[in-house]
């Protein structure tokens, strides 16, 4: 029966078409498009925003990252006229390869493109690009410059009686790699690499490395932060997925009160909680647990930084967790008790499993919100509770090297997608559930 | 006597009583006792203490008072996993992140059964509820009636002696509905189990079960076995609850061995057989079902009272004929007649007489 009605189908293989005559299947593609235009239409405005907003100064800091024409192009502050600057020392750089010993024709090219910065005021610019490889270069070149329209040749005995820096093969491979304005050292750097004088990449000194350890600190009290809210979020979660509505409204207004007050009241009511003079101390000091001269330095340190981090981001961590974990019916446990599980075999193997999708999107939320806070530990992090964010924060403020800055934010966002992406394979991002 | 009542007993409520919030008792001295392999149906209105007293057999909630024994053990502090008891839940509460064949090996696993047994039994299970070819599915990916069979299933598959259902046909549609009831009694009777199913539906609870205990304000009204229920109910709420029913209001005149002679309130006396009142001058409430009420006088035995009826409507129902009277100023008495080629069909707006035999007119208490 079933297969002579399969043989009537498959024996009229008519196209099937609207009233007047259009093949059904154009009809419905076109009234399709028309309605996806129209939604297309109703998402613009946010489109044209996050375009705006989001996703041009992440493309601009890409580019930024690998690009710096400090020593190659001078942009007027009013005029907007941009001016190639070191046109004789890169020429010099074009015909003589690296590890040529420098020589009168290159300090003449040096001189003539000091003569030049001197007159466009760029030799503070041209100076601070080269610093940024070696302290001390701005004010040469600053120094330089002044002296520059009077120099006579040699021009390298000269130079050289400004400063003996002039002759340090360092320098020169500094201005070698600042001559193209496209460069991968900003990225070299950002991981504590160097090129040496012959080109070749190395790991920079012992003591000037500074970044790895401070992406590995990112990343480890990141990784820290994230589990302690998850093991201070589940239990509340839990207690507030099962509690009658009425009573955990009310434990949910706890739970979201630091959303409402500001970060920085948060992040100074914990200084006054912690701080070696603060409530905490003078309370066990008080009460006899602590001597007056063992108090506890639980700020501006690491201990500062988790603490008061852990405590910022662990609604983060509930509320993921609340939403999966509200959904889910009490009988799932029963059922598993009455099948002869214990109350823990029925948590782990009934009720922690059906949660995992909230423990992911709030570890997952946690996680990336960490590995970018710069407030908090600017604020209660001293010295070693620093993060990246705040290197990054101290390149694009104080020593203006964007380059760097931009560099680092983008390994941290390279670093976020590739965990995003591990956790679209290990987990499956449509199973991310955020409330 | 009293000795091999206790050797039968396989469930038993001893005094039971259960209180959540302590100032109100959800169920009031529960006693109960049943045989092992009876199917026990708890029956009764939405808020009577059916789930709580199928919970606390499971062990989810405990009983504030009394004693609940199990094979003639007390239970009231065995954990609910160690009671070995199955259970089907209204909601079906598969596991939604386990496969069909996941979720009933689950009791096998916990309680430590090797793989290779394991997944014979879990497969003899879903033969048993003809569903072999799921095992690879997921709960969300069966129909509702599929689900269901799966939940039995897994109650069933680790043998529990006694098998607890609360309302587990209450999602499905009618038809689906009377296909697992038979497919529920048989397995239930194939395998031996004892089983208290809970329902609110009282053609399920008459067609299901070898006893049915109606429920109402947290005590059992009665329990008996259907027929019993239907035909001689002990008390008003059983009369009203269980099946189509008439009621008159009165009071008794005459108690005379099994008769009573009931005044009704508006004045007109009719015969009835005394259950639970039995003191003249007592309030009573008489109940006759609809089928059981005569048009022919000549059928009834001799000095039988009768009463006058206004027929009010007549409905048309196939097999039988419903109609619609007014007797004794209640306008909602009705009467169903079988559709018989000599069967009488009444005219609205006729006046007949009618009356019954003594014994199928129960007197009641007056609710
Ligand atoms: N966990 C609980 N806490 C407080 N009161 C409860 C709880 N569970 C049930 N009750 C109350 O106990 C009474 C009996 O509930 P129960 O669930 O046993 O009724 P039921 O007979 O199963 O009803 P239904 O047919 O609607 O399922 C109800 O009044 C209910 O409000
Ligand atoms: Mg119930």
């Amino acid at each position: 029966m079933a297969d002579a009605t399969a043989d009537i189908i498959q024996s009229q293989p008519q196209k099937l078409t609207t009233k007047d005559g259009k093949p059904l299947k154009a009809a419905l593609a076109a009234s399709q498009s028309r309605a996806k235009r129209k939604a297309f239409f109703l998402v613009l405005p946010l489109l044209a925003f996050m375009v705006l907003t989001f996703v041009m100064p992440i493309v601009q800091m890409l580019h930024q990252s690998v690009y710096n024409p400090g020593f190659t192009i001078h942009e007027d502050v009013i005029s907007k006229e941009q001016t190639p600057i070191m046109v004789n020392l890169r020429d010099w750089f074009d015909e003589n390869p690296r590890g040529t010993e420098p020589d009168e024709t290159a300090y003449a090219a040096i001189v003539q493109d000091l003569i030049v910065l001197r007159e466009l005021r760029a030799q503070g610019q041209a100076g601070t690009r080269i610093n940024y490889e070696r302290s001390g270069s701005r004010s040469l070149f600053t120094k330089s410059a002044r002296r520059a329209p009077r120099m006579e040749a040699p021009f390298k005995q000269a130079l050289l009686e400004i400063d003996e820096e002039w002759g340090d093969p360092e320098l020169w491979a500094a201005m070698r790699d600042a001559s193209s304005a496209y460069t991968p050292n900003f990225y070299l750097a950002a991981i504590d690499l160097t090129r040496t004088d012959d080109g070749s990449v190395e790991r920079v000194n012992e003591n000037r490395a500074l970044y790895v350890n401070l992406f590995q600190r990112t990343l480890f009290l990141s990784v820290l932060i994230t589990f302690l809210t998850f093991v201070l979020a589940y239990p509340i979660a839990h207690l507030l997925a099962t509690l009658p509505l009425r009573y955990s409204n009310l434990l949910m207004i706890f739970v979201l009160l630091p959303f409402w007050t500001s970060l920085l009241v948060r992040t100074t009511s914990w200084m006054v909680l912690l701080q070696s003079q603060g409530v905490l101390n003078d309370a066990m000091v008080g009460t006899g647990i602590l001597a007056d001269e063992n108090r506890i330095q639980m700020m501006y340190n690491q201990t500062g930084t988790i603490v008061a981090m852990t405590h910022i981001l662990l609604p983060f961590m509930v509320l993921p967790l609340y939403s999966v974990m509200r959904p889910i019916n009490p009988s799932y446990v029963r059922a598993a008790r009455s099948l002869g599980a214990t109350s823990w075999t029925a948590f782990r193997r009934i009720y922690f499993p059906q949660t995992v999708p909230g423990i992911g999107a709030g570890a997952l939320l946690v996680f990336i919100l960490a590995v970018g806070y710069y407030i908090t530990p600017a604020l209660v992090g001293g010295a070693d509770g620093q993060l990246i964010s705040n290197l990054i924060a101290f390149h694009m403020q104080k020593s203006l090297n964007w380059s760097l800055a931009a560099a680092l934010a983008s390994i941290l966002l390279a670093g976020i997608l590739i965990l995003y992406w591990l956790y679209d394979r290990l987990i499956g991002i449509d199973n991310l559930k955020l409330g | 006597m009293a000795d091999t009542l206790r050797q039968d007993t396989f469930v038993e409520f001893d005094h039971v009583q259960k209180s959540y919030d302590g100032e109100t008792l959800v169920v009031k001295d529960l006693n109960l006792s049943m045989p092992k392999g009876e199917f026990l149906t708890m029956l009764g209105p939405s808020g009577s203490g059916k789930t709580t007293c199928l919970m606390m057999l499971a062990g989810f909630e405990t009983a504030t008072h009394g004693e609940i024994r199990l094979d003639g053990r007390e239970i009231n502090n065995i954990p609910p996993h160690k009671r070995g008891i199955g259970m089907v839940f209204q909601s079906y509460a598969l596991f939604p992140h386990m496969t069909v064949a996941e979720n009933l090996a689950f009791p096998l696993e916990v309680r430590g059964i090797g793989k290779s047994e394991r997944e014979k039994q879990v497969k003899d299970a879903l033969d048993m509820v003809q569903m072999g070819s799921f095992g690879s599915r997921r709960p969300a990916q069966l129909s509702g009636g599929q689900q269901q069979r799966i939940a039995l299933a897994r109650a069933l598959v680790f043998r529990p002696e006694l098998v607890l259902m609360d309302e587990p046909l209450g999602a499905l549609d009618k038809q689906l509905r009377e296909h697992m009831q038979f497919e529920i009694t048989r397995l239930a009777h194939e395998l031996g189990i004892t089983t208290v199913y809970v329902t609110h539906d009282q053609t399920e609870a008459l067609t299901m079960s070898d006893r049915v205990a109606v429920f109402d304000d947290g005590r059992i009204q009665q329990l008996a076995p259907p027929d019993e229920l239907y035909e001689a109910p002990q008390n008003s709420f059983v009369a009203q609850f269980i099946g189509e029913n008439n009621t008159l209001d009165g009071v008794i005149k005459e108690v005379n061995g099994g008769r009573a002679l009931v005044q009704l309130d508006d004045g007109s006396l009719v015969d009835a057989k005394p259950v639970n009142v039995s003191k003249v001058g007592e309030r009573t409430r008489v109940s006759i079902r609809p089928e059981r009420v005569e048009f022919d006088m000549s059928r009834l035995e001799d000095g039988a009272h009768t009463l006058k009826a206004d027929v009010l409507e007549f409905i048309y129902m196939g097999d039988i004929f419903r109609t619609r009277l007014r007797v004794a100023g209640n306008d909602d008495f009705v009467v169903k007649t079988r559709n018989a080629p000599d069967q009488v069909r009444l005219t609205p707006g006729t006046q007949i007489e009618i009356g019954w035999n003594a014994d199928d007119c129960r007197a009641l208490d007056a609710t």
